[in-house]
This record gives structure tokens, sequence and C-alpha cells, in this order.
């Protein structure tokens, strides 16, 4: 059974200052959680991937950071929002070093790696909805 | 129009120069001696002549009130950049309407409160004017500190003959990373150094957009004959970087600045040793 403990804050993405806000405030929150380094780093870095994709390939959007309670076990939970033009493969867009702008083409791939629940609801002219969860060890 | 006979504009020049007195007395009081009574007067009435100008209009955005609309600006960004608040340069105008007022009541003028009434509504749209040119001007001044701690934050500095070093702590963004590799790729140049480590001690967190601006940093620095050292990669970055899946090739890396510091030094035909032991 997983319940909201807390209701999700919601961060506007519309410019890269804004990919470091929600960054922080991700990192404030797996600091309050207890999360260890490594698990703060990895989600910190995850929410920057997908943050940046939100701005970068969607045109920006919105991200809502929760957190989570399972049994007495935290998490945090992040949805990332846009209505841009979506992702029209969304197997290709998972492709390590795949990409469609300049990037690395491991932001979508290697975000995956960094959290433990990871969902992708997108079509063409749909928009993107990224849901990711990362539970305390 | 019956008001026409005595409308706002006839008020104020039936009373300018009391006007003008009242006026200047409460904008001086609430700004507290931090503007000259002959500054602040000199400013009113300039600002009293361009409104009168406007003929009664109550559009704020009339070409009538181009002139106004200027001499408030201007006003607006001089209070914003000598540090007033807010209140403190929209009260100014909104002055202008307790002191007809005050006049009002004094003369027991029962027709003037209907053009009163009128003025009261324009001066409200132009100290809005006011708090909006003031707000642009603040973000201006932001957004020029933010540029000058841009630069500020990316000091080269000289190890060793032929060693530079780069500590990057913050955020690494695009804006930055062209300022960092800019400062980098010119020191180069300047020292004729053939060996840069680049410390990522106090970076927050490397993503893959992070990496990719070192490696394009670590390239260029290469076109010059230089061979970068990346050092400061913490635990739970290195875990961090292998989970994403970023590779960074043949590029060598170190923990920290010392190692890095060490490895420059011998690839550099130096070594160092303790004095009284020998070499080894």
């Amino acid at each position: 059974m997983t319940s909201s403990t807390t209701e999700p804050t919601t961060y506007a993405v519309a410019a890269d200052a804004d990919v470091v806000r929600v960054r922080q405030a991700v990192r404030d929150l797996a600091v309050q959680a207890k999360f260890s380094l490594v698990d703060q780093t990895k989600l910190v870095t995850a929410t920057s991937e997908l943050a940046r994709n939100t701005l970068v390939y969607g045109g920006g959007g919105e991200a809502l950071v929760a957190l989570l309670d399972k049994a007495g076990r935290p998490g945090i939970e992040i949805w990332f929002r846009d209505e841009g033009p979506g992702i029209p493969d969304l197997d290709l867009a998972l492709t390590d070093g795949w990409t469609s702008g300049g990037g690395m083409g491991l932001g979508l791939s290697g975000a995956k790696r960094l959290v433990d629940e990871f969902e992708v609801d997108t079509a063409p002219d749909r928009g993107t909805r990224v849901r990711i969860v990362k539970w305390r060890r | 129009m019956s008001e026409e006979t005595y409308d706002w504009v006839r008020l104020l020049q039936e009373n300018r120069d009391d006007v003008l007195a009242r006026w200047t007395e409460i904008v001086r009081g609430s700004l507290a001696g931090r503007m000259s009574a002959t500054e602040s007067s000199h400013d009113l009435r300039e600002v009293l002549d361009a409104l009168l100008a406007g003929q009664g209009s109550t559009d704020v955005r009339s070409p009538s009130y181009d002139g106004l609309r200027s001499l408030l600006a201007e006003l607006s960004r001089t209070r914003a950049r000598q540090g007033f608040t807010p209140t403190e340069t929209a009260v100014s105008v909104f002055a202008l309407k307790e002191a007809v007022l005050g006049l009002l009541q004094a003369s027991g003028d029962l027709r003037g409160y209907r053009a009163f009434a009128d003025l009261s509504g324009l001066v409200d749209e132009l100290g809005l004017f006011m708090v909006e040119t003031y707000s642009a001007t603040r973000e201006t001044v932001i957004a020029e500190q933010a540029e000058s701690l841009l630069e500020l934050s990316t000091p080269v500095v000289k190890l060793w003959d032929g060693i530079v070093a780069l500590p990057l702590v913050g955020t690494l963004d695009s804006a930055r990373t062209q300022v960092v590799m800019e400062a980098l790729l010119q020191a180069l140049v300047d020292t004729g150094s053939e060996h840069a480590i680049i410390d990522i001690t106090g970076v927050a967190a490397v993503d893959t957009q992070v990496a990719q601006h070192l490696l394009k940093t670590v390239q260029a620095a290469r076109l010059l004959g230089a061979e970068c050292i990346i050092s400061g990669i913490r635990p739970q970055i290195a875990q961090t970087v292998v989970a994403l899946g970023i590779e960074f090739g043949d590029i060598q890396t170190k923990a920290n600045l010392s190692d890095a510091m060490l490895l420059a030094l011998r690839r550099s035909g130096l070594d160092v040793v303790k004095s009284g032991r020998g070499r080894g």
C-alpha cells in the first residue's frame, strides 16, 4: 500500500534556473527522508536529466515532488509533465546513445537506471509524463 | 461635459505652486533625507508639467504622456539603482493625491472633489507604471550580478610551471561552462601550460549535460596541445556516473586534487621527493 504523506509540491520548469531549483528541492527532501549520500546523488541526477528533458524537448512544463511512505519506508515520487511534441518512439528514446537533440543520449535511459520506479506516458502531440520513485534503502 | 469647466488640469494649474510645495514636502518626508530638497522639487516640477501636458487624458499609454512616462521611468530606474524600496519609488506620484486632497480640505472647494476623483485614478496607474519599471530595473541589476558571479566563480590558478588548475564549484550550466572553457583555454595559452586539472569537488551533481560540457572542454584543450586531468570525483558521483552510463574514455581522472597534481608533475618529468632521503 502506497500512500502520499505529503501533498505534492509543483515547480515550474521553464528555464535553466528552474532545473536547478527542482534539483535543490529534491535534494532537500532526500536529506529530510534520510537517503544515503549515493541515493541522494542518484535521485538528484535523475531529476536533473528529466527536468532538462522537460525543458529542452518538451518546451517547458512542471515537476511535482511528493514524499511517499510505504509501511514506514520513505520514498520520493516525482512527476515531470510537459505539453510538448511527445516521444514518437519510446523504445528508441530509451536506447543508450540515441539522441534527437545534441545530448549524449543517456538522459532518459540513464535516469531509468538511477531510480527504483520509472514510467513514461507519451504519444506524439500529447506531451510527455514521466514518473519516477526512489525508495530509501 | 460640465466637468470640463473645472477638471483636474485646471485645478492643478490654478494651484500649481501650492500643490508643488505640499507634494515636495510629503515626498521628502517619506524619503527621510535620502534625497535633497532641491533635487526632489526639481524632479516633481518636471513631472507635474509633463502631467499637465497630457491635457486631462486619463490613458497613461496615450502619446500625450510620452514625456511623463519617460520621466517616471527614468526616476524609477534611478531609485531602483540607488536601492530605494518600491514604496519609496511609487510614493513620488502617489503623494500627489495627498497633496491635492490636503489643498482641497484647506480651501473647502467642493467642485474640486470630482476633479480629484479623476486625477486619483490616473495617479494610481502612474504609480503602477513606476513599480513595473522599478521591478524591471531590479531584475536587470540581479541579472548583472549573476553575470559577474559567473566570472568570479571561475578562477584558473597556476599550480606549477606548465600546470594550471580550474576548481569548479556549484552548478555547471551551459552559460557557465562557456565562461569556464574560455577561461581555461585562455589560461593555457597565456601560461603556455601543457597540463590542466579540472577539479569538480565542488560540483553538486554530474549529469549528462555536465559530463558533456567537461568532455568538450577536455577536447578543446587537447586541440591546444594540453592534457586535462579531472579530479575531485567523489564516491557518490562515481557511482552515479557509472549508473548513467557516461564514459570518460581515455581522460585521466583522479579522486582528489593532490593525486592529480602529482600525476601532472610526473608527466612533466618532475617528481616529489622527501628531502634527505633521495629520489625514489
